[in-house]
């Protein structure tokens, strides 16, 4: 039996599938469909965190959602809770002012590569170090999606992209090794293909006191396309198939190529380290 | 409206006491904050405001409230924003360099309507200029920085009992509007000494953003009905999703042409169809003077004194002082030009900017600037000798 159809802000009729039935009350299908592109990973996640949410033991009313600028940047809007669609970057600070203003409060920043690693990159590091009480979710899809797919923090050397038309000279960071050294009190990384650890790995984010930062790789067509690695469907194939899990992988060897031959995926770090504030 | 004796009951005896105190204008910035109900505030240290972040650090733990230093300036204002989302009254204080590095996240608390406060203690520029010394030359961008439409509150006290009394008009009509209000402090006023008298806490009126009275399922976090939307603080179970793109009535992104146009509309209109009730000024020797010397902060005290040796030599001359910036009281001035005023000139500690501003409203009427180097406040003397040529020529 499929929940009933709802006819949404755009005037589109959308019945949530069955599958959705225990989070249908965290999910605003009056703004449905999504703005994603099929094939994309935002909507799993988004299922998951909701999933994760709504499980978490945290009353709904107490998870507060910010997210920055870009296509993951969409995802809060999506999520029946109080949101905050914020500037490009800035995410987190707001985040953490909320978290000092009301302790109670189970705050979650979600942003892409780009949100959270460049422009906001100085916010991230020192939330990290002072090791303020919230959870990030880094959502690394190589690239600058919505903005029409050039160069981000993470794309791997030698990529080509709008904006790095003979291959990308730069190195991309190694988010969790970054997110360690930093002084992240819980560090992760998953693709949107391995639901149960990813869903796993947001539920242990919400109970970590500390900052949570949880990688969540996902493709984005702009970059399979542009690199001649096929289409979506074989992008999802190259996500399921090179990663290895290997909890105890040594942090500096997580760097992601170009070719990809082998991503590490794995629960890296789960630490006690004394919190900010909160 | 509750006053603080009403609102702040159990923490009254933790705040300054009503009477005569000696303070500089930083300070008394800290003190008008607290008193405002300030908790929260979220910093990045620049010269000449750090005596304010020195001050709330070692003050607002005292009265429950929170402090953190921040990475940047951008952090800063952000953790200000979200605090404030979380229901707590917050500030950041700052100077030229670190303003500039907010004007987008003005943009962002007038979008998501959020009540903030930022003290900006004016110093010389372009760029790093001169840290230590005065300038007056962010009055444009407290309004026009971000991109975009938006209207802010901008004071402009001239020494520390304004600097008090204004920190609380400024808190006050943030939560009132939900809007960013700026203080435009300067350097001399931000190191000045002076008397500032505390008022019984009966008589200091405080007032608190509005509140949803209405079910969550039936709240609408930008409801148009109104012209300042009743604001849900994170947490209370409202869920509201909280847009920083054009949005519609819900909360939800759109780029339709009616409401973008109401949304923008109304984000103005609470503040010009409040101007007058908003808006201060001071008016010096205006009811014969046929020059009038616009002025403000630090400068006014000059631009007085230079007033007083004129009159003497048998020029009418007087002076408005705008105590707000923002919303700018240009009827004032209107209503100057139409009393038969001669001529206006300007001095302040910058090339020109509060120039463009009067000679919005001046008619016709010759407006002239004096300008004056950054760094320096124009002697009393200065000030006489180019008014003089100005109304002479």
């Amino acid at each position: 039996m499929s929940t009933e159809a709802e006819v949404t802000t755009t005037g589109v009729k959308v019945e949530l599938p069955k599958s959705y039935e225990d989070i249908k009350d965290l999910i605003r299908v009056d703004r449905l469909p999504h703005i994603w592109c099929p094939g994309c990973g935002l909507g799993i996640l988004l299922k998951l965190l909701a999933r994760a949410i709504k499980n978490s033991g945290i009353p709904i009313e107490k998870h507060v959602i910010v997210t920055g600028i870009g296509c993951t940047g969409r995802l809060g809007g999506y999520l029946k809770l109080d949101a905050y669609h914020v500037t490009h970057g800035r995410a987190i600070p707001f985040a953490v002012g909320l978290k000092m203003a009301n302790p109670e409060l189970e705050v979650t920043v979600v942003g892409g590569d780009g949100d959270i690693l460049a422009i906001g990159g100085n916010h991230f590091i020192h939330a990290a170090r002072r090791n303020d009480d919230i959870n990030v979710i880094i959502v690394n899809n190589f690239i600058y999606g919505m903005t029409g797919g050039q160069y981000s923090p993470t794309t791997p050397k030698g990529a080509k992209t709008t904006t790095s038309p003979y291959g990308h000279y730069e190195n991309p960071f190694n988010v969790p090794l970054l997110a360690y050294a930093a002084g992240a009190s819980y560090v992760t990384r998953w693709t949107v293909l391995h639901q149960n650890e990813l869903y796993q790995s947001l539920l242990e984010m919400f109970k970590v006191k500390g900052f949570a930062v949880v990688e969540v790789l996902s493709p984005c067509i702009i970059y399979t396309d542009r690199n001649a690695m096929g289409d979506a469907v074989d992008l999802m194939r190259v996500l399921k198939e090179r990663p290895v899990i290997d909890h105890r992988a040594n942090l500096a060897d997580l760097d992601i190529d170009f070719s990809m031959k082998k991503i590490i995926l794995g629960n890296f770090v789960k630490r006690e380290r004394p919190v900010s504030y909160g | 409206m509750p006053t603080v004796a009403e609102l702040y009951k159990k923490d009254l005896d933790k705040l300054l006491r009503p009477g005569i105190h000696f303070l500089d204008g930083n300070t008394a910035v800290a003190e008008g904050a607290v008193t405002a109900g300030c908790r929260f505030y979220g910093g990045y240290p620049i010269t000449p405001s750090n005596e304010i972040a020195e001050y709330m650090s070692y003050r607002l733990p005292q009265v429950g409230g929170k402090f953190i230093q921040m990475e940047d300036e951008i952090g800063s204002i952000m953790s200000v924003l979200g605090a404030s989302a979380a229901g707590v009254k917050a500030m950041t204080a700052t100077s030229g360099p670190g303003f500039s590095l907010m004007q987008e996240e003005i943009g962002l608390g007038s979008m998501l309507e959020i009540p903030a406060l930022i003290v900006d203690v004016m110093r010389a520029g372009p760029s790093t200029g001169i840290p230590t010394l005065l300038g007056q030359g962010d009055i444009l961008q407290a309004k026009y920085g971000s991109h975009g439409d938006y209207e802010v509150v901008a004071y402009l006290p001239a020494n520390p009992q304004e600097a008090f009394d204004f920190t609380i008009k400024a808190i006050n009509a943030a939560e009132r509007y939900r809007v960013v209000a700026v203080v435009l402090s300067d350097q001399l006023v931000g190191h000045m000494y002076g008397k500032v008298r505390v008022p019984e806490f009966d008589e200091i009126e405080i007032i608190e953003r509005p509140k949803p009275t209405v079910p969550p399922d039936q709240y609408l976090p930008y409801d148009s009905r109104y012209l300042v939307p009743p604001m849900a603080i994170a947490g209370t179970g409202y869920r509201s999703n909280n847009e920083s793109l054009t949005h519609t009535d819900k909360g939800y992104p759109t780029t339709d042409r009616d409401a973008s146009f109401k949304l923008i509309m109304r984000l103005v209109r609470k503040i010009r169809e409040n101007e007058k009730e908003i808006a201060e000024w001071e008016e010096y020797l205006l009811d014969d003077a046929e020059y009038v010397i616009v002025s403000y902060g630090s400068t006014s005290g000059s631009v007085r004194r230079a007033i007083k040796v004129l009159r003497t030599q048998g020029y009418r001359v007087g002076m408005l002082r705008p105590k707000t910036a923002w919303p700018f009281p240009g009827w004032v001035v209107e209503n100057l030009v139409s009393r038969g005023v001669q001529k206006f000139v300007t001095v302040e500690v910058n090339m020109g900017k509060m120039y463009h501003v009067v000679k919005e409203f001046s008619k016709g009427v010759p407006v002239e600037h004096v300008p004056y180097a950054p760094g320096y406040i124009p002697e009393p003397d200065y000030v006489i000798n180019n008014v003089r040529k100005v109304i002479e020529r």
